[in-house]
């Protein structure tokens, strides 16, 4: 269960950012790939937990979830593949580079805030 | 652009909203400290390989019989991670090296600054290598870094040979895979090395393989060479006139969101 310690580091990040702002947070968006190690479910679960007290109570987590696609060194073939088979698509083999599929990145926030306050953030 | 963390500042049609451009690492804050902990390692030109497996794989045992090979050549030290007992690094320091215990309670994993504590207590200065014996586990530990050289995964027999594509998360980043326990195979009746072999290339993954048996001694020569090759590299590529820093301050570090 380290989707716990990841939505904490989620969360310092979120309050780094939206105290800034002096803000509350609406709403935050992650991209996660299924080589990320993370369960979506799980974040999603501990995140109200972690959230409350915060300045990102109350918020909504929304989680895009990227495909895997890899690039192959002997074809040169850019295709889709599976968290066990990363070969391929087009001729099988297993010499291949990631291009997509790992990422755990928080992509963007939605806060709440007055224009004096965001004119502020606007440095 | 906001100068203080790097983000864009971009309105929304809703009037009191901003949406907030980060683009950032969830795990940044760990990726920090694991970078700082390479620091400390390249520093000191000490060389930081990480092992992971399943509960019961044999990470001690190996680090036992590659302790008493390596420690005539090597100044060896061991970062245990452990959930609640000391019982591994005893282990450990009855074969005369440093041990550092980080009982992680109920986490299940190692983290950066987990291990940048442990450092604390270890003399870097006269180490040449230093294994973290992560928490037995094939899911949590692979996405943390520790600012280690190396990733080693252990696959023991036991546990069948198909355990790279059900955990291809840790087997993915693993720069050496061990399948251990090899004395077991002629007891059981599922296991090819091949196989588990061939889930580690559909991984796209062309770290070697190695088959062994720590406590029957079966091919350890072929860890020890791989094990004297990387620190020989890994040496070659750490600046040798690089100062160490014997002192640090938290909480000096500027860093850019952006990862």
């Amino acid at each position: 269960m380290h989707e716990l310690a990841i939505c904490q580091a989620l969360i310092a990040q979120i309050e780094d950012i939206a105290g800034q702002r002096a803000a509350r947070v609406r709403q935050v968006y992650l991209g996660i790939g299924p080589l990320a190690g993370v369960e979506p479910q799980l974040l999603a679960d501990a995140y109200p937990l972690v959230c409350a007290g915060t300045v990102a109570e109350g918020s909504q987590l929304e989680i895009e979830e990227t495909d895997i696609r890899v690039s192959c060194r002997v074809c040169g073939a850019e295709t889709m593949a599976t968290p066990n088979r990363l070969v391929c698509g087009t001729c099988g083999d297993w010499h291949t580079d990631l291009l997509a599929g790992d990422e755990l990145l928080l992509l963007r926030i939605e806060l709440e805030t007055r224009e004096d306050v965001a004119e502020v953030a606007h440095v | 652009m906001c100068e203080t963390c790097g983000c864009t500042v971009t309105r929304t049609g809703v009037e009191d909203t901003v949406t907030v451009e980060v683009l950032g690492r969830l795990l940044q804050a760990n990726d920090r400290v694991a970078a700082h902990n390479r620091d400390h390692f390249n520093g000191h030109r000490v060389v930081a390989f990480n092992l992971m497996s399943s509960p019961g794989s044999g990470k001690t045992a190996l680090l036992e019989a590659t302790i008493d090979a390596l420690k005539a050549d090597f100044r060896i030290a061991v970062i245990e991670g452990d959930l609640e007992t000391d019982n591994d690094a005893k282990r450990i320091r009855a074969h005369g090296v440093p041990a550092v215990q980080v009982t992680t309670g109920s986490a299940c994993h190692l983290d950066a600054q987990m291990v940048h504590d442990a450092l604390h207590e270890l003399p870097l200065s006269q180490l040449d290598i230093v294994f973290i014996e992560n928490v037995g586990n094939l899911v949590c530990p692979a996405s943390f870094d520790l600012g280690q050289h190396r990733n080693i995964v252990l696959l023991s027999t036991t546990e069948g040979d198909d355990k790279p594509a059900k955990y291809p998360v840790i087997f993915r980043g693993a720069d050496l895979v061990l399948l251990t326990k090899m004395d077991l195979v002629p007891l059981l009746d599922d296991f090819e090395a091949l196989r588990a072999e061939k889930a580690v290339r559909d991984l796209a993954n062309a770290a070697p393989v190695i088959p062994l048996s720590a406590r029957k001694a079966i091919n350890l020569e072929a860890w020890e060479t791989w094990l004297r090759d990387e620190v020989a590299s890994i040496r070659f590529s750490q600046n040798p006139t690089s100062k160490p820093h014997e002192t640090h301050h938290h909480g000096h570090h500027q860093h850019p969101a952006v990862a």
